[in-house]
């Protein structure tokens, strides 16, 4: 069904607005075009627009309907639950009492890893769910931002594994290569990181500026390259490995080039979830405020107008490729040079790189929308493990509410119907 | 059959598309539904043809009150629509598209083709369409596609026609042919919808006219009529149709093309070796029937085209082989001839889209960085100067009716200091009231000393405003000829004759 209702979208830069006169809602506003001249690919761009920056009230709605579904699908494990279904119709109550106790268990235990501990003993233990989340959100906010980045410009980057390997490697080779001191080390890890992720990054978009070749299938085929050659240069001692080790492992980080902790020695947060927030800020001005953002917006909703007013799309591509590399880059840094300073492996990116999509959708490639959707998942990972070891619910719980969220994003118009939204006219 | 519609009325959130609209189609009558873009009229016809159910009101067949479920409804129930795009598989057979939907099968669910074959027989004979049930679609003509659309309404037994904007991609002869084919569809009976905001196809076959305005009738006007007594109905107050113009003062030679050729990426030349001059303070109008060259020329003019040969020297510089930027930086505006698709950024504000094709330095860009206060006091100047209805610069492009949409466009062209205009379909599916104050914009810049290139398809636009009239025809250019020559030499050379005594 072609949409032909008025285009009510909530739009973040506007209020909603009222068309003085009557603006028919049907396609006589396009006129009599030649149909043949209409481009092939604007289907699926409304499609990929409508999904990547969707509505807010669809972002949070999908939310509680995977959260609902994670609920029920955590009833339908609960070994006392099965139980007391079994006599269900003899005493209907015990069932009702152990899904109760399965599904506040589950949250509660979710509530106490994630944010705050009621249970533990000191003030610090407490507080230690909230700075863990608060770690784990740092790379997906970092990675979500890149990712958010070229949807904005109309592309998907599904190389987020290669860029943050490449970034991570990168990182821990001058890292663990040169003796420097600290001022100088770390941001000359951290630069060069994400300076070699970029470029990484940027071939996608310097091949469909060039070729056209899509950026999808380029950037999925250069995660396999990428993780190849990290691989490789983990199993050269002149590159990366360790020395007098067989393993794919470097060496451990240097302290003078570890991001630093942000609240003494007692928790895991470090220096990188600086970098997220303060990156956050860079890519809402860049989007905002900057030429560079307006033409990526430009080139994002419609090439063709801009390409008609002079924007070399071409350019914009590969800019906001070389950019989404590089903030990608930095989500692979924070985790050799924060997270897991022990040595980088080939399996540095923690599958990152493709949770930081569903962080951009969720955020609706909003910048501040993606640090909400970053801590998010940084809580339903932090919370995922103490579920896991508190209440024997398996953390793969956490992965199915991740996956339904993406499903429910993806359809906005079954959200809506669920929850009886109005819709646009069909 | 006689159709009536009773207090229609339906509404868009808060937005009221049809007021209490009423009307009546009786058998074998041409009812003209005119009204310009944006005042309800596709809104009323799609409830009618059960794509939108309507808030209040009714659909009476016969004084029988329908409730249409869906466009499947209404073709039961007698209602055909020939729409403005048509509904056409173009790889697919004449006969194949009449049948598709509802189509006959024999032994096994094989098709009976041959059934679809002798009913377009049957229906092209009848009216005499000359149609071949085996053409493929994709071969044939515009205006004989939309025969094979008329066909397949008539089918499936549609006692009630509607007809949306259907001339607008016809030759005036094809439109002459279309008008015939509707009186002799309302001599053998059969009830007429016709949507236009054309007035003079409105005058030569309506039997009534409904015109409405945002939304609501405003009247019946008898076809006896005159243009500005229609047009005034249409827009709410009287209307200059004629474009007030002195004599064009031309200068000096401002735009010389020679041996222009255009192709597109598959090899397939759309502009073939043309040469032609436009001077400064002139307007040379384009025409000819669409696809034949003109989207391709213009996008030569400002480089999109990818493949171009030739030479295109203004003030005596190449712009052939420049890139768009290059070429708009050269002083070039250019209004594109989809607004939607090369015009406008829908989801952007009025504001954002008005600094579109100077987005890479003064005065909206300082060091990289947007200046939206400047672009703010910039787009509120322009919203009052080009009169754009909108709440403020900040709503979205998108939201505005067409007529607007186009003055955002006009308005962001004419604001840079231009050495050429080049102006694609400047007015389509703008409404009269747009079209008057867009066309005198066009003329004060010619008047300022600016070349003027104008494309477009209607021919009322050209002879409004052209000084010189070049027709195109399959990439070639059949003749230039002054602007008073008559619409039939015009029409003529729009399907590929010479004409005497023109330049070339």
């Amino acid at each position: 069904m072609s949409e032909k209702g008025p285009e009510n979208q909530p739009v973040e830069t506007s209020e909603p607005t009222e068309p003085t006169e009557p603006t028919e809602p049907t396609e006589e506003t396009k006129a009599a075009s030649d149909a043949d001249r209409v481009p092939e690919a604007s289907r699926w761009h409304l499609a990929m627009r409508e999904i990547t920056t969707g509505n807010a009230l669809v972002a949070v709605l999908s939310v509680l309907l995977a959260m609902f579904f994670g609920s029920l699908m955590i009833l339908f494990t609960d070994e006392d639950v099965r139980y007391g279904l079994s006599y269900f119709f003899a005493r209907p109550s015990d069932t009702f009492y152990y899904a109760w106790e399965a599904i506040s268990g589950a949250y509660v235990s979710l509530w106490r890893g994630a944010v705050f501990n009621d249970l533990g003993g000191t003030f610090t233990q407490q507080i230690k769910p909230i700075t863990e989340t608060l770690k784990f959100a740092a790379p997906l906010t970092l990675a979500g931002l890149g990712i958010g980045l070229t949807f904005r410009a109309g592309l998907f980057n599904i190389g987020g594994r290669g860029q943050m390997l490449l970034g991570g490697a990168a990182a821990a080779f001058v890292a663990v290569k040169l003796d420097l001191p600290m001022i100088v080390h770390l941001p000359l890890a951290i630069l060069v990181g994400a300076l070699v992720a970029a470029l990484w990054g940027g071939i996608p978009g310097i091949l469909k500026a060039l070729t056209g070749a899509h950026e999808v299938i380029v950037t999925i085929m250069l995660n396999y390259v990428g993780y190849y050659l990290v691989f490789y240069a983990l199993t050269r001692k002149s590159l990366l490995q360790a020395p007098g080790s067989g393993n794919p492992k470097s060496a451990p980080m240097p302290e003078s080039a570890i991001l630093p902790d942000l609240l003494g020695p007692k928790f895991n947060l470090h220096a990188g979830f600086l970098l997220a927030v303060l990156a956050t800020f860079l890519v809402w001005w860049i989007l905002n405020r900057s030429s560079l953002g307006y033409r990526f917006r430009a080139v994002g909703e419609n090439p063709s107008a801009a390409r008609a007013a002079g924007i070399n799309v071409g350019v914009a591509y590969t800019s906001a490729f070389l950019i989404s590399g590089a903030l990608v880059g930095l989500a692979g840094v924070n985790q050799v040079l924060g997270s897991v300073t022990d040595g980088a492996t080939s399996g540095l990116d923690a599958g990152i790189g493709f949770d930081a999509i569903t962080v951009a959708l969720l955020g609706r490639s909003r910048p501040f929308g993606i640090l909400a959707a970053g801590i998010l998942f940084g809580a339903f990972k932090s919370g995922g493990f103490f579920m896991q070891a508190s209440e024997g619910i398996p953390v793969d719980i956490v992965l199915v509410i991740q996956s339904l969220i993406v499903l429910f994003l993806a359809a906005p118009p079954l959200v809506k119907a669920i929850f009886r939204l109005p819709t646009k006219e069909a | 059959m006689r159709l009536a519609l009773r207090d229609i009325t339906k509404r868009f959130g808060s937005l009221v598309a049809n007021d209490h609209i009423s009307l009546t189609v009786e058998p074998g009558e041409i009812h003209c539904l005119l009204g310009e873009n944006g005042a309800g009229k596709s809104t009323l016809m799609n409830v009618l043809y059960g794509l939108y159910q309507a808030d209040e009101g009714d659909i009476l067949i016969d004084d029988e009150p329908q409730h249409f479920k869906g466009p499947g409804d209404a073709m039961a129930a007698g209602i055909g629509m020939v729409h403005q795009h048509f509904m056409l598989i173009p790889v697919f057979t004449v006969a194949e598209n009449v049948m598709l939907g509802h189509e006959t099968t024999g032994f096994a669910g094989s098709l009976d083709l041959d059934a679809a074959r002798r009913r377009v027989r049957e229906i092209s004979d009848r009216f005499g369409f000359q149609v071949d049930p085996d053409a493929l679609v994709e071969d044939l003509p515009v205006g004989v596609q939309q025969r094979v659309e008329i066909i397949k309404a008539l089918s499936r037994d549609a006692e009630v026609l509607v007809f949306d904007e259907p001339t607008a991609v016809l030759t005036p002869q094809e439109t002459d042919e279309l008008m015939a084919i509707m009186r002799q569809l309302k001599e053998s009976g059969t009830g007429i919808v016709f949507i236009t905001h054309k007035l003079r196809e409105v005058r030569e076959v309506a039997d009534r006219i409904t015109v409405i305005r945002r939304g609501t009738v405003v009247g019946e006007a008898s076809p006896e009529a005159s243009n500005a007594e229609l047009a005034a109905l249409m827009v709410g107050r009287p209307v200059e149709l004629k474009v007030h113009k002195d004599p064009a003062q031309p200068g000096e030679r401002a735009l010389v093309v020679s041996d222009l050729t255009v192709a597109d990426e598959t090899g397939h030349v759309h502009i073939d070796g043309i040469s032609f001059h436009i001077d400064a303070g002139e307007i040379l109008a384009v025409a000819g029937v669409q696809g034949n060259g003109q989207t391709e020329l213009t996008e030569a003019m400002v480089g999109l085209a990818p493949h171009v040969e030739g030479s295109i020297k203004l003030d005596g510089r190449e712009i052939v082989g420049r890139s768009v930027r290059k070429a708009l930086e050269a002083g070039i505006g250019f209004i594109p001839e989809d607004r939607q698709i090369e015009g406008l950024v829908s989801n952007f504000t009025i504001a954002e889209n008005l600094m579109l094709n100077r987005s890479y330095d003064k005065p909206f860009v300082s060091r990289g960085s947007l200046n939206l206060k400047k672009l703010d006091t910039f787009a509120k100047e322009k919203l009052a100067e080009y009169d754009v209805r909108a709440p403020g610069v900040s709503t979205l492009a998108g939201q505005l009716s067409g007529g607007n949409q186009q003055k955002v466009v006009v308005a962001r062209e004419l604001s840079r200091d231009l050495r050429l205009l080049v102006a694609a379909q400047p007015t389509r599916g703008v409404d009269v009231g747009s079209i008057e104050f867009i066309h005198k914009q066009i003329v004060a810049a010619r008047d300022s000393g600016v070349p003027v290139l104008v494309v477009s398809s209607e021919l009322d636009e050209i002879s409004a405003l052209a000084d010189r009239i070049m027709v195109l025809y399959r990439g070639r250019v059949v003749g230039i000829v002054p602007a008073d020559t008559s619409r039939d030499t015009l029409g003529l050379m729009m399907a590929g004759e010479s004409p005497e005594g023109s330049e070339s």
